[in-house]
């Protein structure tokens, strides 16, 4: 049995509907469970569901549910540390949740055996916030893996698709040059290249404005955009770069201490009462995220007897 | 003594665990083998990085070891009046223990610890995460045919270090003590027997490169993906490496050479 309710205005705008604690009827010992059949909305190309995470005893994520539109630009953000990062390599299938179902295109990744996996991959880009190339090759090289490793093409074929996805992102003129020989914003571009070299039906960019200086900056949110837009991307992005992801994102979800603390468009987003929210659009250093990492009283520590840390 | 007990609970329960992540690494690697036979560039260039840049450093090593086995054979068999035999003494020594022991400890001091550091920095630099992400087994793309390359290397360079050690042998024994050349050769070609001195010499060696090359690479895949983790996987590499190979060649050589 679901329960299908209206949420609030910023549900509305985006989804109409959500799907709260699906399904209520299933026991609730092992909510992954790949017997769980209960669907994502139609637009919805990711769907997070009910989903726990913990890193030993510390929890990331405490039962949160997503939806990612299909079509659109949709941010996570929220404080460094708070498991952004972590949440891309659970939708990838890099790490496994202690509870709760992740479907990208209406397949639960938890499910797939390893092959089943793999051939959902070829149609998921990841960029990486380092850009992770492969230091070994040039950059041409790099754009090219994705298509030797996976298609029969022939190499002039491979040519063309790599200097037409190199031109898209601006570094045609780059591509004999190794990934040491780049600058940063240079290599998350290459990055880009090669993420969008098998034509995917989603990316998932993880703190793609972090280390930039403005120029790269506005270039990426401009490729970011645009690829969206002209490939018909979905596309996942997380940053805590606020403004810059205000102005792309169609939809922001704000997450702190494993909840989601808000959501909503970036103007909603922008307007909301929530101290969590407000704290970390307006960069204040102290609030519900506090500036002290939780320790004993100061002056005790102080004057204890010299314990070395 | 709780506490010492405790830990030693501790680490052996940690040396088990890390065994069967060892273990489970292995069969991957081998299953990843069947996909390595049909891209032979990706061995070739494994065996170049692994073997053919191994090659200074086994020969040069092989050279001076084989020169010192001359000498310190030719002053010892010389009070028995038997430096005659100096060829066999030079070549059993080579072919059985030397060769392959010494070429595989440094294969692992070369190109054990430099696999460990190089799959340990993709790791640390999410390489080996964005070949996941791209759908592409990091297993059957990087490891396996370094793996392989290093099964295959390791066996040419002991063969190697043995043969050069040999010249070097004679270089010292007959061109500077006085040995006869005939005799240096002809009593080695009589003596050295190939099934049980130089076939039980390329299993040993194959037996090193293939745990030379799983531990290397076995530490880079499990490395701690930080500077620090790199570094200390690597030395784990050398010293892992160094007591199984020397290990390994007891027991080798007490099922090999028992009944002789």
């Amino acid at each position: 049995m679901k329960t299908l309710v209206i949420n609030d205005d910023n549900s509305l705008t985006k989804l109409g509907v959500v799907i709260q604690n699906t399904p209520l009827s299933l026991p609730s010992t092992r909510v992954n469970s790949c017997m769980d059949k209960s669907v994502s909305l139609q637009d919805s190309l990711v769907s997070v569901k009910n989903l726990s995470f913990a890193r030993g005893d510390k929890k990331i994520f405490d039962d949160i549910s997503m939806e990612f539109e299909r079509g659109k630009i949709t941010a996570i953000m929220g404080p460094s540390g708070t498991g952004k990062t972590t949440m891309l390599k659970l939708i990838g299938g890099q790490l496994f949740p202690d509870h709760g179902t992740i479907q990208v295109d209406g397949q639960n990744v938890h499910c797939l055996r390893k092959n089943e996996l793999y051939t959902l991959r070829k149609r998921m880009g990841m960029l990486f916030q380092s850009g992770a190339l492969l230091t070994d090759m040039n950059v041409y090289d790099n754009v090219a893996f994705p298509l030797r490793e996976h298609t029969h093409l022939p190499e002039p074929m491979i040519r063309t698709l790599v200097l037409m996805k190199l031109q898209a992102v601006g570094l045609r003129g780059a591509s004999s040059l190794m990934p040491n020989e780049l600058s940063g914003g240079m290599a998350r571009r290459v990055a880009l290249a090669r993420a969008i070299a098998l034509d995917p039906m989603m990316i998932m960019y993880d703190e793609p404005f972090t280390g930039q200086d403005p120029i790269s900056k506005g270039a990426l949110v401009h490729l970011i955009k645009s690829l969206n837009n002209t490939l018909g991307l979905t596309s996942i992005m997380v940053s805590h770069d606020v403004q810059e992801t205000a102005a792309i994102a169609d939809y922001i979800y704000v997450i702190s201490s494993g909840k989601i603390v808000g959501q909503g468009t970036p103007q909603q987003i922008k307007d909301s009462s929530s101290e969590w929210v407000q704290q970390f659009m307006t960069g204040a250093a102290d609030g519900p995220v506090h500036f002290h990492y939780p320790a004993k009283d100061y002056i005790d520590d102080l004057l204890s007897s010299g314990k070395r840390y | 003594m709780i506490e010492l007990l405790q830990f030693l609970g501790k680490a052996t329960r940690k040396s088990f665990k890390k065994l069967g992540r060892a273990t489970f690494f292995l069969l991957e690697i081998i299953s990843g083998i069947a996909s390595v036979i049909p891209r032979p560039r990706l061995l070739l260039k494994q065996l170049y990085s692994v073997g053919v840049l191994s090659f200074l450093i086994i020969v040069i090593s092989g050279i001076f070891v084989g020169m010192v086995l001359g000498l310190q054979g030719y002053y010892t068999l010389s009070d028995f009046g038997a430096e005659e035999t100096l060829g066999v003494m030079v070549a059993a020594s080579l072919v059985r223990e030397l060769g392959p022991v010494v070429s595989a400890l440094l294969f692992a001091g070369r190109a054990g610890s430099a696999l460990t550091a190089e799959i340990g920095l993709m790791k640390a630099t999410e390489q080996l995460s964005g070949m996941e992400m791209m759908a592409v087994d990091p297993i059957k793309r990087i490891i396996s045919p370094r793996f392989l390359a290093g099964l295959i290397s390791m066996p040419i360079l002991s063969a190697l270090f043995s043969a050069v050690g040999i010249i070097g042998g004679q270089l010292v024994g007959s061109g500077l003590l006085g040995v006869d050349e005939g005799a240096y050769w002809s009593q080695m070609q009589a003596n050295i027997d190939f099934e049980g001195d130089i076939v039980n010499g390329i299993l040993k060696s194959l037996v090193f490169g293939f745990v030379a090359s799983w531990i290397a690479l076995f530490e880079g895949y499990d490395a701690i993906p930080t500077s620090e983790g790199v570094s200390r996987a690597t030395t784990r590499t050398v010293v892992n490496s160094a007591f199984s190979i020397l290990g390994l060649d007891f027991l080798l050589t007490a099922l090999m050479f028992g009944d002789n």
